[in-house]
């Protein structure tokens, strides 16, 4: 809305001189706002001294280098964008028939070779990078990135399935994550039993919760369910007794290959195999555990989709008084979505237990289901491409910034890239928002066709209101 | 005439107060199996209100609305079923609901009665197709094994949504929309969009059809192709239809018997070429105020 | 008893401070349909506002009376933390407006994580404490030991949250501005088609919520003599939890249903169990919303078919 403002009032200035001397005075208003915003944030610091008393120090270069920036980036938005994205208006009036079709041929293209680079993906980074190497990238990127790729698959069917807003979607993957350490550690039961298990038992709460909240729309949706996941969190940590509070619960046993430990004992799965010990056989055996769920909640959400449940979710997302005058029972199949998603977190989270082999409240903040939310509908809410994409890039993007350490050899010793992680994942999620308001993908599949089968445009499709 | 056919839906004493206002005050009426009924009156009059307390949407103030299937018989159980408290009554040769107590979901379900909507609701972004196969949402769920069978492609679920698809054809065939079967239903034009609504309630199977101003916002053209719709689905389908519409040539033409309503209250009720010339329904369409309604009967010799 | 009166004294003034911040959730909400989840970081960057600006009055500037001290302190915060509303309106919100339901909303989650991140580098980790302002208390009743007394600061607190809520109510009431805000509530197509500039309602909207949520951090900074970046999280949250109760999109509904959690919670530490505070404040919310949906003071949702 305002950008058609301000190019309608571009163009009724006679010529480019009017438009600079805007851009100029827009500059300088957000550079007098950021004067005022960042002068006291960063101009100033408020540092102890060693009597423990607060006393301010003025670091100025910092400020003049940030508001100058802001500035600059005034005048770049307003000399350089705003023409071009004009210009982009006017010269592409309708979306181009060719790039509708190039956008249905990735769709079709894309999950193979996806699926065959993630199947190849660990012996990748065991040729590229040795076997020291790869651990960081089997484990920190592959298995860190999976799960959270497994989790926004489950609460796709939630948000963006079923358009039902759930804030608190960690809280399954606690109670998954829980239930496993609890009952592997209290019965010794092994990850195959618990997994399963920890499935059912998400899916039990996320019945359980959904029932009485089912009926609320919109935003109370929204925030009944963050409350139930901050409820669960405190619950973890004030419930020592039996979740050891803040101090978590450790010594979750891990997965075993058939019986066989990955361990260096003389029964560990190295040497029954004649191999040299290494902690990456673990890691890879536990990357494509992760692969197989998240491969497998991908080909159960793609079948439910076809089925009528999968239609009545999204018809409920498109509208809900037209599906009950269609006699769809809405509060059961909400319920379902609840919980089918709730299990698929239950599943990751009895991952999460013994991938780690340790858990702690700390690991289920608020923050955790921003994520995923973020994950879900940056990614086009859903499309499971998108998804997997959004996850890739949003937890890939902020690991990869913990490798940035060549950064310190231009910015001096003390300074740690990794606290700009969230930093910047934060303003990624601003930025991706505003330049694709539906994520990524915004495109919908339909679910079946007559002749066939052409994507629906992400305009007409609905957002939901529960 | 002959002997009038049996009734199907009865509405009796429904009321239905928002607040102070009264939309719907005492109206009591009922339609006959395999007859268009007309529910006709100015703007704000209650109609929709009168469909929304039909189809469960709204629970009436007070009143019954009862609908029968199969053996007019069953409408000797009316009272005891009434009494009793329940809300259906299935016997072997019919069976007998009190829509009032039933759910939304279930009116359309179990008592077989399906809507359309004054302001289209359609799942504008999924496709046409798609929208006519929710409409058969729960025979298709007990075929996919309440899902379970389904996702494991066990059970005839392929067979069954086949068959779903071919009762689609069949519906888009008659609205004339089958080349755009594979459109997402928000792109249609309106004309499209309101024949559209009509398929997908009709692929409810329902023995009664309510629509909400099915012609609004036709051309003179499509008004008329949708009239021969509607007379399509009373004669060939065994379903009765229930019609709201402002556009009085539509109503004379095809409906068998008119309800006027003005203000919540019943003002006139029969066959279309009565209603026509009663002098309320004349003065409520004139738009007289309400202190002038005596003045107004008086003049037309009331 | 005399627990009770001093919980209830405690619980008015953290329920004060909710109440300030539930506001500017509620008002955005009731404009532009959108949770502004970035509210709680900006209410936690308003306390650093004050914090600096205190440190700059009395260590630079030496100013020796503590009244007047904190009135400015009130007022810069006041304007800083309006522009800082007012540019991520412009920049996070604005572009997003009428667009899918759930982009704002990701937008405000990202700012959220932007800022208090921000505010993590740029003032560090780790708390930061002023010197107790204030000292000294009315006591009400000294029965048996337990003193009942109600402290400078409360009635601060007290004072300040009222005359505020007085003011911003004629605002929002009786001046043109509230009449647009109120328009563009109902209707933003048909209240631009009418000339109210939307686009500057919004944005004094975002302005006043962020400079009531300024005095809420100030009042949180000078009544806790801490603050760190983390902490706009959960009084963000609870103030959330506030309006819903109170029912979204009512003003009073927000002030009311802040002062409920607030009671709540203190309550809840006195009597039950310190720990489960926060459990006590969700469930009631959970609780409200399932038994009377448009939360206490909110109007009924129709359900037009
Ligand atoms: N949910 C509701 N809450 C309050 N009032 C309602 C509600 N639904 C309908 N009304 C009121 O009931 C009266 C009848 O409305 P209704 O929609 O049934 O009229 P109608 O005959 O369908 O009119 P139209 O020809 O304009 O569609 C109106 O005054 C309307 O404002
Ligand atoms: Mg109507």
């Amino acid at each position: 809305m305002a950008t058609q403002q301000v190019s309608i009032d571009d163009a009724t200035r006679e010529a480019g001189g009017g438009a600079v001397r805007r851009a100029v005075k827009d500059a300088a208003i957000w550079g007098l706002v950021a004067l005022g915003v960042l002068g006291p944030l960063v101009g100033l610091h408020a540092v102890q001294d060693i009597r423990g008393f607060l006393r301010l120090d003025g670091r100025w270069g910092l400020l003049a280098v940030l508001v100058g920036l802001v500035v600059a980036g005034s005048l770049f938005g307003s000399l350089v964008v705003e023409p071009w994205k004009e210009r982009r208006a006017r010269t592409r009036p309708k979306a181009h028939p060719l790039a509708e079709r190039a956008r249905v041929g990735f769709g079709r293209w894309f999950p193979p070779v996806a699926i065959a680079f993630v199947a190849v993906y660990p012996f990748l980074a065991l040729w590229l990078t040795g076997f020291s190497g790869s651990i960081k990238w089997i484990d920190n990127f592959g298995i860190q990135i999976l799960i959270y790729v497994m989790l926004g698959f489950g609460l796709n069917i939630v948000v963006g399935l079923a358009g039902l807003l759930d804030l608190g979607y960690v809280a399954f993957y606690a109670v998954g994550a829980y239930s496993t350490a609890l009952l592997a550690k209290e019965f010794g039961l092994s990850f195959f039993t618990l997994l399963p298990l920890a499935g059912i038992f998400a899916a039990l709460w996320g019945i359980m919760l959904g029932f009485p909240v089912l009926r609320l729309r919109g935003d109370y949706l929204a925030i009944v369910t963050l409350a139930f996941g901050e409820i669960i969190r405190l619950v973890l940590i004030n419930w020592v007794p039996v979740t050891n509070g803040y101090a978590g619960i450790s010594g979750i046993p891990r997965p075993t290959f058939f019986g066989i430990p990955f361990t260096a004992s003389s029964t560990g799965f190295a040497k029954t195999f004649g191999l040299a010990y290494s902690p990456i056989y673990r890691g890879i055996f536990l990357y494509y555990i992760i692969l197989a769920l998240a491969l497998l909640t991908a080909w159960v959400t793609v079948r439910l989709r076809r089925l009528p449940i999968g239609r009545a979710w999204e018809a409920l997302r498109e509208d809900e008084i037209a599906c009950r005058s269609l006699g769809i029972n809405t509060t059961n199949t909400k319920l379902t979505a609840f919980a089918i998603g709730a299990m698929f977190g239950g599943f990751a989270g009895s991952f999460f237990a013994t991938r780690q082999g340790f858990i702690s409240p700390e690991s289920f903040t608020f923050m955790e289901s921003a994520t995923i939310v973020a994950i879900v509908v940056l990614g086009g809410m859903g499309s499971q491409i998108g998804v997997a994409v959004a996850a890739v890039a949003m937890i890939g993007g902020t690991e990869l910034l913990r490798e940035l350490d060549f950064l310190k050899a231009i910015f001096g010793s003390a300074f740690d890239p990794t606290q700009y992680r969230m930093l910047l994942f934060g303003f990624a999620m601003v930025l991706i928002m505003i330049w694709k308001p539906r994520g990524l993908i915004s495109t919908r599949s339909p679910s079946v066709f007559l002749k066939e089968r052409r994507a629906v445009s992400g305009s007409l499709v609905g957002e939901g209101r529960g | 005439m002959t002997e009038p056919a049996p009734i199907l839906l009865e509405v009796d004493h429904l009321t239905m107060r928002f607040g102070g206002l009264v939309a719907i005050d005492q109206l009591s009426f009922s339609t006959r199996r395999g007859e268009i009924t007309a529910l006709i009156g100015p703007n704000g009059a209650g109609k929709t209100t009168v469909f929304n307390c039909i189809t469960g949407f709204y629970k009436p103030t007070e009143g019954r609305i009862a609908i029968v299937h199969g053996e007019p018989q069953m409408w000797e159980e009316l009272d005891a079923l009434t009494l009793k408290g329940d809300r259906k009554l299935a016997l072997a040769n019919g069976a007998l609901f009190l829509l009032e107590r039933m759910p939304d979901y279930l009116v359309s379900r179990q008592a077989k009665v399906a809507r359309t909507f004054q302001n289209i609701r359609l799942f504008s972004g999924m496709t046409v197709l798609e929208n006519l196969l929710i409409a058969q949402h729960n025979p298709l769920m007990h075929a996919s094994g309440f899902t379970l069978l389904g996702v494991l492609g066990i059970g005839g679920y392929g067979k069954a949504e086949r068959a779903a698809v071919e009762k689609a054809r069949h519906w888009l065939e008659l609205t004339d929309l089958i080349d755009r079967a594979d459109d997402p239903a928000g792109a249609l034009p309106y004309g499209a969009q309101r024949r559209l609504e009509i398929a997908r309630a009709m692929c409810t199977d329902p023995v009664l059809l309510c629509l909400d101003e099915p012609a609004a916002g036709l051309n003179p053209r499509e008004s008329a192709a949708l009239n021969e719709l509607i007379l399509t689905i009373r004669d060939r389908h065994d379903t009765s239809v229930l019609l709201i519409e402002h556009d009085m040539s539509v109503v004379m033409e095809i409906s068998d018997h008119v309800v006027v309503l003005d203000y919540g209250v019943k003002i006139a009720d029969g066959r279309p070429e009565e209603v026509r010339n009663d002098a309320k329904v004349i003065a409520a369409y004139l738009g007289v105020a309400d202190e002038e309604v005596e003045a107004a009967e008086a003049e037309v010799g009331l | 008893m005399d627990v009770f009166l001093q919980q209830l004294i405690n619980g008015i003034t953290l329920g004060s401070i909710y109440g300030l911040i539930a506001i500017g959730y509620t008002m955005v909400y009731g404009i532009i349909g959108m949770v502004n989840f970035a509210h709680g970081d900006v209410f936690m960057v308003s306390a650093f506002f004050a914090l600096i600006a205190f440190l700059v009055l009395t260590s630079w500037i030496g100013i020796g009376s503590v009244a007047l001290a904190l009135l400015i302190v009130l007022l810069v915060s006041m304007v800083l933390t309006g522009l800082l509303n007012w540019a991520i309106e412009r920049l996070a919100y604005r572009p997003l407006r009428g667009s899918f339901r759930l982009a704002p909303l990701i937008s405000a989650i990202g700012m959220s994580i932007f800022l208090s991140n921000f505010v993590q580098v740029a003032q560090g980790p780790r708390n930061k404490s002023i010197p107790p302002l204030l000292r000294g208390e009315f006591v009400l009743s000294d029965a048996g030991g337990y003193v009942v007394a109600l402290s400078y600061k409360q009635i601060v607190v007290w004072v300040v949250t009222a005359l505020l809520l007085a003011g911003f109510w004629y605002v929002v009431r009786y001046t043109p501005l509230g009449r647009a805000q109120r328009a563009c509530e109902q209707d933003q197509k048909m209240a631009a088609l009418l000339g109210v500039d939307v686009d500057r309602t919004v944005a004094i909207t975002f302005v006043l919520g962020a400079a009531l949520a300024a005095v809420a951090g100030t009042m949180y900074l000078m009544y806790y003599g801490v603050i760190s970046f983390a902490d706009g999280f959960t009084p963000g949250v609870k103030a959330f939890t506030a309006a819903v109760l109170g029912g979204i999109g009512s003003l009073p509904g927000a002030v009311i249903g802040g002062l409920l959690i607030g009671i709540v919670e203190t309550m809840w530490s006195a009597y039950f169990s310190i720990d489960y505070k926060d459990v006590a404040a969700f469930s009631i919310l959970a609780i409200t919303l399932i038994f009377l949906p448009q939360g206490l003071l909110g109007r009924p949702e129709v359900e037009k078919v």
